[in-house]
């Protein structure tokens, strides 16, 4: 937490509060007046204000359609016919619910891209970003057993294809399954863990996020230049300069989420979601939503059971190594002409890897599946140690206040 | 540390209402965000739905009670026989914790209309079926504490503050009501 | 960035945006595209045309219900598609529902009520598939949310029934449908001219009774569309204002900024 006198308030009521319970002086620390942060962060530093208010959108939500859903097989999908229904802007929870879950993953996914842009994950801030991980892991565990909860047929078959996975882990992976389905199949037992699972995550996530945010202001955010913040000049506060600033972010974010909700509930849903789970036919093209679909793609592009699996983990495992896969000297890719390019082409390949996730997996779609996995792994295991070696980095400048540097010198600045 | 918020000078006032524009359309968007979250609470529309319910009487014979399930709640319906019927119009209102006419009870005085739930704690009171208590005023009685209600559904002695609630209902045909 | 990195991520962009536009809202699978047609519901003012709806229950009424539930629409929904209450009570008892068990505990009937749902035509899967030669006709509440394209699929598959084609085998029992998946259907043509006898005096073709159905149906899938789209206005307008004041107060606050 922030050290440093705290605040003087005048107001008395704040004050006695304050002195019992910090409070205030904490918020300042954190996203206040007191929170001394690099002057030149641009748009791409707002993701994690979306973020979080994806994640209260979520939790409040969440908490309201609970009150009516009934996580039993038989109820199920009728009890969120009634909350569509029925119940008093009952749609409405309902679709802010499944539009919000998208964007809380095209806002981290983007979050994810800055960082390996900007090169947000270098020291000291290796531990930050292996926090951020953990959260990618957990949002991806909560929306899958969220997903299982209308209990219709993409539900019951992600659940069916997924928990499936646990039974190529050798020698305990089909008493693992049958201990994950509380039977021999995917049933409502399955279902009813889920929905106490799916309850109880975010709240570990708004935990693990608080965690996060604790670990960045230990040295304050990083920046598009790459370069640490040296003097007062460098920074400015946190308010009103970036509340205001990524407000307007958060109402383009919401517009967006106000379009979906509104015009196009259904556009980023599967119609085989809109029939009851039927444990006796399997739906044509068993898809996730939109995104899981690169890490659908990886694991089924492996011929092997237990490679898929080991595949499909590793594509997520490897980014905690981010931090050290990478071994440019220099943090930003703006001065960082080679990997730009590399930077770039890893995205092509992920929304490529996406596409081959919806398609199903024969004829073409699944060779450029397994030569999009194979350049997936390439761009951590191969491009991140190499680049940063033999990269030549444009020349740094002197400091976050002097982007344009004095003629001349290379700068030798290291990431700190 | 960077100096803080800009200093109120030239141009202050229309900084200052804009700043207050944005921050009370935030705010009053944000309050009209939370109405969905509590409307949500509300009864939803198939309980709504189930608001009214039509009771047959023609089955019903004199003498004979019956309870029938409305809004989940307990009604008790009463084919009072004439004596019963002279019984509540015959007692005085100065005998009564909570004073109340018998005509007022009643739509028609051979149907007696009441929600069946004690007023005291909300049991059920007894006195519907063959062979439970009447209490000592010949109406129902409820076992949990031992209020005794009148024929007219009305507290007599024990802990039970007021009488048997008259729920709203009408008289669709001379056999049917409905009620709420 | 350089003129490549520029052109490299317009093309990550315009990548992801064609493969959601075009890959993830369907389900695969599917058959043909079906025509697409203008619906009244469509679009962002869209609303649900309430002559159509009434004669599209009527479709559905006597052409459909014989086999295919509608589970989730209560009678008392049928006020939002114009009727009265009156009317919609007597909508109501054109149909028996489960009663209390009688004093012998034995099942009874009664005609429903406004605060009943539409009662199933079977009383379970298997007496649906005995009397429909092994199929079983789904219910039709969320039909058109439930099929690739929707609505436009429902319309093309009703008036989709034409002789198969001189090389393709149809399976005994079995009908040609150009726009169900794998082209053969167990449900005969439902609808022929003149099939139904609309009030309104509407000729009662097949485009017209398929027409008409499909909208009845999309409102019982959606019955919310029309509140749904009119608060969607107020809230995209107040949120376009609400973004725009705070881009003005972003900019009023960073302009005191000393670079």
């Amino acid at each position: 937490m922030a050290g440093g006198p705290s605040r003087e308030y005048n107001n008395r009521l704040i004050r006695w509060v304050e002195y019992r319970l910090p409070i205030f002086s904490a918020v300042e620390a954190t996203i206040g007046r007191d929170m001394p942060t690099p002057k030149n962060l641009n748009y791409w530093w707002s993701l994690g204000s979306v973020l979080f208010l994806a994640l209260i959108i979520q939790i409040a939500t969440g908490i309201f359609l609970a009150m009516h859903y009934v996580p039993n097989g038989a109820m199920a999908f009728d009890s969120v016919e009634q909350i569509m229904r029925n119940v008093n802007y009952g749609w409405l929870l309902r679709y802010v619910h499944s539009n919000s879950a998208s964007l809380f993953f095209a806002a981290v996914y983007i979050h994810i891209l800055r960082g390996m842009y900007y090169g947000s994950y270098k020291a000291p801030r290796e531990l930050l970003w292996i926090i951020g991980v953990v959260i990618l892991v957990l949002m991806m565990a909560t929306a899958f057993m969220g997903y299982v909860l209308p209990w219709g047929q993409m539900s019951f078959w992600a659940a069916t294809v997924i928990t499936n996975l646990f039974s190529a882990i050798p020698w305990v992976g089909e008493s693992l399954t049958t201990w994950l389905w509380g039977g021999f199949a995917v049933d409502s037992p399955t279902l009813q863990r889920f929905f106490s699972l799916h309850y109880l995550l975010p709240f570990v996530i708004l935990g693990v996020s608080l965690m996060h945010v604790w670990a960045l202001h230990v040295h304050g955010s990083s920046n598009p230049v790459g370069i640490s913040a040296r003097s007062k000049q460098d920074t400015i506060p946190y308010h009103p300069y970036y509340t205001s600033k990524y407000m307007s972010v958060i109402g383009i974010a919401l517009i967006i989420l106000a379009f979906l909700v509104f015009y196009e509930p259904n556009f980023l849903a599967h119609a085989d979601q809109f029939k009851p789970a039927d444990p006796l036919q399997t739906p044509p093209n068993i898809v996730p939503e939109w995104y899981f679909l690169p890490f659908y793609a990886i694991l089924r592009s492996i011929p092997d059971k237990l490679g898929g699996v080991i595949m499909f983990g590793g594509s997520i495992a490897i980014l905690f190594l981010v931090p050290w896969l990478d071994t440019s000297r220099v943090r930003s890719a703006r001065f960082r002409p080679t990997y730009r390019y590399f930077f770039w082409i890893f995205v092509l390949n992920v929304i490529l890897l996406g596409w081959v996730g919806a398609q199903p997996p024969e004829g073409a779609a699944l060779v450029i599946g397994r030569l999009a996995t194979a350049y997936y792994f390439a761009h951590f295991l191969i491009v991140l140690p190499f680049v940063g070696w033999f990269e030549r980095p444009r020349p740094l400048p002197e400091s976050i206040s002097k982007p344009v540097l004095k003629s001349g010198t290379p700068a030798a600045e290291a990431a700190e | 540390m960077a100096t803080t918020a800009p200093d109120t000078g030239e141009g202050g006032t229309r900084r200052d209402f804009i700043f207050v524009a944005a921050t009370s359309a935030a705010a009053v968007g944000a309050g009209l965000a939370v109405w969905p979250f509590v409307n949500s609470m509300n009864p939803s529309k198939d309980v709504l739905a189930e608001a009214t319910l039509e009771v047959d009487l023609s089955p019903i014979e004199e003498g004979q009670r019956i309870t029938v399930l409305w809004r989940k709640k307990p009604v008790f319906v009463d084919h009072r026989a004439p004596d019963k019927i002279a019984e509540a119009q015959n007692t005085a209102l100065s005998d009564l914790k909570d004073p109340q006419a018998d005509a007022d009870r009643v739509q028609r005085p051979e149907w007696l209309v009441m929600i069946g739930i004690c007023t005291h704690l909300g049991c059920i009171p007894q006195g519907q079926r063959v062979g439970e208590r009447l209490g000592d005023f010949g109406g129902w009685f409820c076992p949990c504490h031992g209020s005794h209600y009148d024929t007219s559904g009305r507290i007599r002695k024990g802990p039970a503050p007021t009488n048997l609630e008259v729920p709203p209902y009408s008289f669709v045909n001379d056999t049917t009501i409905q009620l709420g | 960035m350089t003129k490549f990195t520029n052109v490299l991520s317009a093309a990550a962009v315009s990548l992801a945006l064609a493969t959601g536009l075009g890959g993830t809202a369907q389900a695969a699978g599917g058959g043909p595209q079906p025509p697409m047609h203008e619906w009244s519901f469509n679009g962002l003012f869209g609303t649900f045309d309430r002559s159509a709806l009434q004669r599209g229950y009527r479709v559905y009424k006597e052409v459909c219900a014989a086999c295919h539930g509608l589970k989730y629409i209560a009678f008392r929904n049928l006020v939002d598609i114009g009727f009265t209450e009156a009317e919609a009570k007597a909508l109501a008892e054109e149909f028996e529902v489960a009663g209390d068990p009688d004093e012998f505990g034995d099942p009874t009937t009664r005609t429903a009520k406004l605060s009943d749902t539409f009662p199933d035509p079977f009383p379970n899967p298997q007496a649906a598939r005995a009397a429909n030669g092994g199929a079983l006709p789904p219910d039709l509440t969320l039909m058109t949310k439930a099929r690739e394209y929707g609505p436009d699929y429902l319309r093309g598959l009703l008036i989709g029934y034409t002789d198969a084609p001189a090389d393709f085998e149809l399976a005994p029992g079995m009908n040609y449908n150009a726009y169900f998946s794998g082209h053969q259907i167990a449900m005969a043509p439902p609808l022929s001219d003149d099939l139904v006898e609309y009030g309104d005096g509407t000729e009662a073709t097949v485009e017209q009774m398929a027409e008409d159905v499909t909208t009845f149906l999309h409102w019982a899938a959606n019955p919310e569309l029309e509140r749904r789209h009119q608060l969607g206005f107020q809230v995209m307008i107040f949120l376009i204002l609400l973004t725009g004041l705070f881009w003005v107060v972003k900019q009023r606050v960073w302009r005191k900024l000393d670079h």
